[in-house]
């Protein structure tokens, strides 16, 4: 019993100390969403809870080493006793009664953070290889940075097309992955304006780091222009060029062909049209409308040397209209 | 160059390539017969090679050939000792059926695996010192750091093998395994699983993880199917390995040795050999489907169907269906990897406090209700996968409800300091440092359990800490404290004290600035799995200091190593007892000789009894008094 005293002062102290120099860490990025207070909220108990088990375990732990170490010279054993079946019952039910406790907890933040919150705005956020893009329903344009009015609860419907990826802006907390042939929700209602950043959580192949997008939560002034501005746009958007255009991010495209000359995944589009182009099995041809098409349709035909095949999505001729493939045609001219 | 070449580990390499090579053959010739055209189609060729050299490999080295032998009525008998006109150090370099020489072979292979693994960690962490990327590919690093998991969690199932097939026929007494022909099939196909998984990273690599998530698992390169073999082949061992154990333990104890007086490793590796026998047959199985789905179509887990499959109007696949199937493994899988290390503190922390383990059943039986409940928690890796929150909530309450059985452990093994006599050895330090660095995976383990915060930590560095406090707690250490344990019983020889304290300082610093930063930066932003990072996330400090802490940890490792080895060879002659232990094996001389107990062992009191003069756990029946 002399050890009672000891050993319950310095685990008190040093809970202190530890949950004291959690708080005074910058532990993550400040938080810019409704649901994320709630999670804010969980983690500061976990971080509580987490101060005294440390406490607890290390303070007796180090304390035993240092009060029942072997003296110099003393040959003898240690107290013979097999243990004490109240102490177990009792370390086994608090215990217990502690994570069944941080389950209810969990139960309820859970359900708070998931629940459909009143006047949900949709967006839909497409991913793919790796590019995100937002589609915006209610306004029947599409984006590839994502902006949000300060203050709107918003439900993500989240769509994969080839690979699992995932949704997540540390600022907002919560994340979900994009699952193909699913549409996965998230539930986010920002409420601090600023610039964020979109990543990708879910490993999907090679330029997974580099799998973001900007985010932009605005007031709802600056919000409403800038809806208006796209929808101008849209209506712009009607040349074959500027659909071409479209269709060259919300297709993907984008995620392997430059158009400034770099070498990304796939050959850049820049000077590519009516430029020869030599392949792989040796052969060369000119790069007009009809090799084009081929390029898109069917990628393994004629791969460029220098390139595997096989990268390409084998898909496109099923995923595009002769139209769309047309109008993408004429964007690829317009880059010199 | 005779003898080189009649080592039946050599011959075991020449078959692989030959059965490679072979199958290679078979599928371009099957190709030619159909007339198809190219003839030559790697992933086929490389998938029906990777399945023959594997079972050239087995051929060659011999592991088969008794069963061959058999089923054409020809006896075999038991053999014991090097083979015929070979010396002595060949048995260690081919098929041999001695559970103390499997146990070796387990262990030395294993820690080749371990430092290959570690290995490519040391290129990577490099990478990370500075956004950008300056050394490597994305899809080179990819390739590593999906190779560095599933490489060192085959080396901590080799080390597994090696504790349990060593220690547990000592422990119980009993002469061998129950299966000792078994017992070496399961650790030799090992070695061509090992191989596969090397070659993988040789082929093109692949960018899966570990996990081998699909769809990205199956457009990923030609390293993808190898590496799926490699696992499922790895997978086959530890099935054979928990049945063979399970049968060892359940049959060959003396009639004295009641469940309750077993050594208390020897509950940690029935929990773990429930796990394996029971759960891996769930991620062979999804490796299998990964497999056919890549090379014949068959579309599992594309929900997108190619045209064959749409004219039939088959159904489409579902990509989480793999990763229900692959966590129901690999979620018991981490316990497989813990369980024998707890174990290991659990056996080691009596003799070094000279008293009685504190709470010695309920130690036993935390060891079995761990590896239960841990068949029950394996959706929560998968929170984020879009399950409905009827389906998430339960798995929440089962993985808290695991922490219960694993707080048992430490206040038992706290109680077990308790008034002791400590003294502070090399084992005693690794004991003591596992305790403290489980301890960290045990409090960053609930933030991950309840879904709410999961949201923010799932797929970020904070698993990656969390892991990796798990694995070195629960493997790591309590391995090294094993291994210098241990080192005068199979050597014979003492280690060096200096050398290993040494090892254990470093080691332990540098986990715990590892460990500690990459919690860190999991908390900043720092997603995992990725080969670049915005330096706008500001953890660039901290992934240095993860570096540099990497690399101490590998020179603690290599510190080791060179003490075992150097110790083995030329340090003085060890007592048969030195740590004054109860145990069966340290009643017996070092190093052990062929048949282990000269006489039949009796139990005659408790395992832990330290402290109560006069007695003792067991005893040898002397010659011809009966049994
Ligand atoms: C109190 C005990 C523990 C709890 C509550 C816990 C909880 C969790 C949870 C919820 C995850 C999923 C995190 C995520 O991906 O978002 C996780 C991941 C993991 N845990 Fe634990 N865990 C505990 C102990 C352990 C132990 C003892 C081990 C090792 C034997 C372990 C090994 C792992 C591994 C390997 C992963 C990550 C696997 C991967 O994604 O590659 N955990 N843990
Ligand atoms: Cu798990």
């Amino acid at each position: 019993m002399k050890h009672f005293l000891p050993v319950t002062v310095l685990v008190v102290v040093s809970t202190f100390l530890v949950a004291a120099g959690i708080d005074s860490l910058q532990l993550m990025p400040q938080n810019a969403s409704l649901q994320g207070e709630t999670v804010d909220w969980l983690f500061g108990l976990h971080f509580k809870l987490i101060a005294f088990l440390f406490s607890l375990v290390i303070v007796i732990m180090l304390y035993a080493v240092v009060v029942f170490r072997r003296r110099a010279g003393d040959e003898g054993e240690g107290v013979h006793f097999h243990g004490n079946s109240t102490l177990e019952v009792i370390w086994t039910v608090i215990p217990a009664i502690i994570v069944v406790f941080f389950g209810y907890i969990g139960t309820t933040t859970l359900i708070s953070v998931t629940a459909a919150q009143p006047e949900e705005v949709a967006i839909e956020a497409v991913s793919r290889q790796w590019v995100w893009n937002f589609n915006y329903p209610d306004d029947g344009f599409s984006s590839e940075e994502l902006y949000l009015p300060v203050g709107q609860p918003i439900r993500f419907d989240l769509k994969a097309m080839d690979v699992l990826h995932a949704f997540w802006v540390p600022e907002f907390r919560v994340k979900a992955d994009a699952v193909p042939g699913r549409t996965n929700v998230l539930r986010i209602t920002p409420n601090r304006i600023g610039e964020y950043k979109l990543v990708c959580a879910e490993l999907c192949g090679t330029r997974h780091s580099y799998m973001m997008a900007p985010v932009k939560v605005v007031s709802r002034e600056a919000y409403s222009a800038w809806v208006a501005q796209k929808v101008a746009e849209e209506a712009a958007k009607n040349t074959p060029e500027a659909r071409g255009a479209a269709l060259y991010i919300s297709q993907g495209c984008k995620g392997c062909h430059s158009l400034d000359g770099s070498k990304v995944v796939g050959p850049t589009w820049k000077g590519l049209y009516g430029s020869p182009q030599a392949h792989t099995d040796g052969s060369t041809a000119i790069a007009d409308d009809e090799y084009l098409y081929n390029s898109i349709v069917k990628p393994n035909l004629q791969v460029v040397a220098g390139y595997p095949a096989n990268v390409m999505p084998q898909n496109y001729g099923e995923l595009l209209t002769d139209d769309n493939i047309n109008n993408i045609i004429a964007y690829i001219k317009t880059i010199k | 160059m005779r003898t080189f070449f009649q080592l039946g580990f050599v011959r075991g390499l020449l078959g692989q390539v030959l059965g490679t090579l072979l199958g290679m053959g078979l599928v371009t010739g099957a190709r030619a017969a159909f007339g198809y055209d190219p003839l030559w189609l790697a992933e086929p060729a490389w998938v029906i090679g990777g399945l023959l050299g594997t079972l050239g490999f087995m051929v060659g080295v011999g592991a088969l050939t008794d069963w061959a032998k058999w089923a054409i009525g020809i006896d075999t008998p038991m053999h014991h000792g090097a083979p015929a006109g070979q010396p002595e150090w060949t048995r260690y370099f081919a098929v041999d059926l001695s559970h103390k020489v499997i146990g070796v072979q387990y262990t030395v292979w294993g820690i080749f695996v371990l430092l290959f693994g570690g290995f490519l960690a040391t290129l990577f962490r490099v990478e990370l010192m500075q956004p950008g990327m300056q050394y490597f590919t994305t899809d080179q690093y990819n390739t590593l750091i999906s190779a560095h998991g599933i490489i060192m969690i085959s080396a901590i199932l080799l080390g597994v093998g090696g504790m349990i097939n060593y220690l547990v026929p000592l422990m119980i007494g009993a002469s061998d395994m129950a299966f000792p022909r078994l017992n070496a099939f399961g650790f030799w196909i090992n070695v061509p699983a090992s191989l596969l998984l090397i070659t993988a990273m040789f082929v093109g690599g692949w960018d899966t993880g570990w996990t081998a998530y699909p769809p990205n698992s199956l457009r990923t390169a030609l390293g993808g199917p190898l590496f799926f073999l490699g696992f499922y082949v790895i997978g086959i061992s530890s099935i054979v390995g928990g049945l063979n154990l399970l049968v060892t333990v359940f049959t060959m104890r003396p009639a004295s040795m009641s469940l309750f007086r077993m050594p208390i490793f020897v509950w940690a590796a029935l929990g773990t050999s429930i796990l394996q026998l029971l759960a891996t047959q769930l991620v062979g199985l999804a490796m299998l489907m990964l497999i056919v789905e890549r090379s014949l179509n068959m579309g599992f887990f594309t929900p997108v169907l190619n045209e064959a499959a749409k004219a039939l109007n088959s159904p489409p696949g579902d990509p989480v269906l793999f990763q229900h199937l692959f966590w129901f493994y690999s979620h018991p899988a981490v316990y497989v990897f813990v369980l024998p290390g707890l174990g290991i503190i659990s056996e080691l922390l009596p003799v070094f406090a000279r008293k009685p383990l504190f709470g010695y059943k309920w130690i036993a039986l935390s060891s079995i209700g761990i590896a239960f409940l841990g068949f029950l928690v394996w959706a929560h890796h998968m929170f984020t996968s879009g399950m409905s929150n009827y389906l998430r909530l339960p798995f929440m309450y089962a993985t808290l409800i695991i922490a219960v059985p694993t707080g048992v452990k430490f206040f038992s093994w706290l109680g077990t300091l308790w008034g002791g006599k400590l003294t502070y050895p090399t084992p005693m330090l690794f004991v003591l440092g596992a305790i403290s660095v489980f301890l960290l995976g045990g409090l960053t383990g609930p933030p991950a359990a309840t879904i709410t915060t999961d949201l923010y930590l799932h797929d970020t560095y904070w698993v990656v800490g969390h892991f990796h406090q798990t694995f070195f707690g629960g493997f790591m250490f309590p391995f090294f404290a094993a291994m210098y344990y241990w080192f005068p019983k199979v050597t014979g020889r003492k280690y060096n004290e200096m050398l290993g304290k040494l090892h254990f300082w470093l080691m332990l610093s540098g986990f715990w600035v590892m460990s500690l930063g990459q919690i860190w930066a999991g908390l900043l932003g720092m997603r995992r799995r990725i080969a670049d990072y915005d330096p706008a996330l500001g953890v660039q400090n901290i992934q240095i200091a993860v570096t540099v802490a990497a690399y101490v940890i590998a020179l603690a490792i290599l510190i080791g190593l060179y003490n075992f080895i150097v110790s083995a060879r030329s340090a003085e002659v060890a007592e048969r007892n030195p740590w004054r232990s109860r145990s069966p094996e340290w009643q017996i001389p070092s190093p052990i000789p062929e048949h282990s107990f000269a006489t039949p062992l009796a139990v005659v009191g408790e395992p832990y009894d330290y402290g109560l003069p006069g007695s003792v756990y067991v005893r040898m029946v002397p010659a011809g008094a009966g049994d």
